[in-house]
């Protein structure tokens, strides 16, 4: 799963520092998803995941805790990301529904999925002033840069000498 | 490449950082609730949940984390994330020894009744292993003369799921031509599982030159003291489980975790993470982590071992050459190799400290120049700081047929050296002795 496209751990260590709410599409209530493992994962970082997933919405379902909703125009805001657990070809869609909602809303990335790229909603999306992060999964960058990643024996990528003072009150380090 | 890039290789998805710093730093922060600067020794057998929720989270593979040292350990990781970033790999899971690490590499690839291929050039004891162990699982190997590429074709082509070879051959002088062999398993659907023991991602990067998996055994020149007993499988990320289909251990839902696909829930991470999970789970060989410290303290001076082993390698074996007792001289470094080409496009840095000769007089003469030896020591291992001498024929390859032998070039009248850090007039004049006698 090689990739041309590079993120540098600063912008990608901003967005998941500075993002509090996501909004998930294609969140799954089945908990054998891996959609359910990120969205699960978030949360226990202290992120509000809040489900978007139109047959969950209309059953009135609950995903994790939250109300799953039928579409991005049903989210309540302020929402600072949008992540894309959809196939590519569904991220154009979705990404011109987060630039028409970005002011409402408060959006300020479109993140896409590990394996999910669509280069014209990213495109798209810059032009509009969202910051645009493709094939990568939040869950995976979020261990790799605050050490939980190594411990299941994989390259982060991450080398400091320093040692950081724990980070007080929302439970997130670093 | 240039020889800029084959000196400081690029990082994984990180920064550029250098190789050498790599060696001391990769995976090894500050401890993150004491400080100690030093990775510690987690000599625990498990591992506090938060509560019930996390608990599960960890048992449902949800989130990061230990729960017992069979599946992973802090000090283990930490040399599992320095291994995976030398070798420019996604991740990598320790084990018990370098032939665990084996077991674990075809662990999720082989089916029972399925096969694999391998190099007749390889470490007596993986021939042992995957011609008389691995039928018992009902996997079973083809070995195959890696040099005929037709005939490493006609294997794949056979249903060979797998190729395994050596980078620098076991027990010397062979570098094995990686970019071919790759160029074969990728057209033919199936993996190049490359061992690369002798040669140390100081020396050769496999996944530079299109493997799928590393093995180490991390025993010799990772740890380099002769002080333990440990193993590695290096995963690079980049084969493509889902879309191959052959791989239904990655690819179709795994039971016991209640029907969860690695490589669906797990994209890059799925190897690494199926080796934990399943492979240690299940196999049990994992690494104890004194082991993993100890190959730590080793990696911190990879490089400047190399360069020395290397320097003093080529040094013994070119004054062997001019030794009316040797016969031959099998190191990949001598201009006279056939393997020479090869060793400058695969082994830049140099040509590794393991390397075999040919005493006149046979297999009786073999044995006693190991016997008079004063300062190499007679023993089994490899990739000590001290110098090291055996006879292969008599001990190393000794299970094996005269042809088997004949084929790894651990003929009767073959003597292997692993060359040490000492100084290099000593150990001269210590094998000078030694074949006087011989």
């Amino acid at each position: 799963m090689a990739t041309d496209l590079h993120y540098s751990d600063a912008l990608i260590a901003g967005i998941l520092r500075r993002v509090r709410t996501i909004a998930m599409v294609g969140a799954s209530p089945n908990w054998k998803r891996p959609s359910n493992f990120a969205m699960k994962y978030l949360q226990e970082k202290g992120f509000r995941v809040i489900p978007v997933n139109p047959r969950a919405a209309a059953a009135g379902a609950l995903i994790l805790g939250e109300k799953a909703c039928a579409s991005l125009e049903d989210v309540p805001g302020p929402v600072e990301m949008v992540d894309v657990f959809r196939a590519s070809e569904a991220a154009l869609e979705i990404t011109r529904e987060a630039i028409r909602l970005r002011a409402e809303k408060g959006f300020e990335v479109v993140w896409m999925q590990l394996g999910v790229r669509n280069d014209e909603a990213a495109a798209e999306a810059e032009a509009a002033g969202l910051t645009v992060i493709m094939n990568r999964c939040p869950k995976i960058e979020y261990g790799r840069l605050w050490g939980e990643l190594g411990w299941g024996g994989f390259d982060s990528g991450v080398i400091s000498s320093r040692w950081p003072r724990p980070a007080k009150g929302d439970g997130r380090a670093g | 490449m240039s020889e800029d890039e084959t000196q400081t290789p690029a990082s994984g998805p990180g920064p550029d950082w250098g190789f050498e710093t790599r060696m001391i730093h990769a995976g090894a922060g500050p401890d993150p609730t004491s400080g100690a600067r030093q990775t510690p020794i987690h000599q625990t057998s498990a591992y506090a949940f938060h509560d019930a929720d996390h608990a599960a989270s960890l048992f449902n593979l949800q989130t990061f984390g230990f729960i017992y040292s069979r599946l992973g350990n802090p000090t283990v990781a930490t040399l599992e994330e320095r291994i995976a970033s030398l070798e420019g790999g996604r991740g990598a899971t320790c084990a018990a020894s370098g032939h665990a690490a084996q077991v674990l590499a075809f662990f999720p690839l082989i089916e029972a009744g399925e096969r694999f291929a391998a190099s007749t050039r390889l470490y007596g004891g993986s021939v042992t292993q995957f011609s008389r162990t691995f039928p018992k699982f009902d996997w079973h190997c083809d070995f195959v003369d890696t040099e005929d590429l037709a005939a490493v074709e006609a294997v794949l082509a056979q249903g060979a799921k797998a190729l395994f070879v050596e980078s620098l051959a076991n027990p010397g002088g062979v570098v094995t031509d990686l970019e071919a062999l790759a160029g074969l398993t990728r057209a033919a659907g199936a993996l190049l599982i490359v061992d690369n023991t002798l040669a140390t991602p100081w020396l050769c990067r496999p996944f530079e030159w299109g493997a799928d998996l590393i093995v180490h055994s991390a025993t010799k020149f990772l740890s380099g003291n002769g002080t333990v007993i440990g193993g590695a499988v290096v995963d690079s990320g980049r084969f493509d489980w889902s879309a191959s289909g052959r791989f239904p251990g990655l690819s179709e839902p795994e039971p016991a975790y209640h029907g969860l696909k690695f490589s669906e829930t797990f994209g890059d991470l799925a190897f690494t993470v199926h080796s934990h999970a399943v492979g240690l789970r299940d196999l049990g060989a994992s690494m104890a982590p004194m082991n993993a410290f100890l190959t730590l303290l080793g990696t911190e001076t990879l490089a400047l071992r190399m360069e020395r082993h290397c320097r003093n390698s080529l040094a013994v074996a070119e004054w062997l050459t001019e030794h009316p007792k040797v016969e031959w001289v099998s190191h990949a470094g001598l201009p006279t190799s056939p393997y020479r080409e090869l060793a400058q496009k695969y082994l830049p840095n140099g040509a590794g400290a393991v390397f075999t000769f040919g005493v006149r007089g046979g297999y009786e003469a073999g044995v006693k120049v190991v016997e008079r030896c004063e300062l190499f020591s007679h023993l089994a291992n490899i990739g000590d700081a001290r110098s090291l001498i055996i006879h292969p024929a008599s001990t190393t390859h000794r299970q094996l047929t005269d042809e088997q032998r004949a084929a790894a070039g651990a003929g009767p009248e073959v003597v292997r050296l692993s060359i040490g850090l000492e100084t290099v007039d000593d150990l001269v004049r210590d094998l000078d002795r030694a074949l006087a006698a011989a």
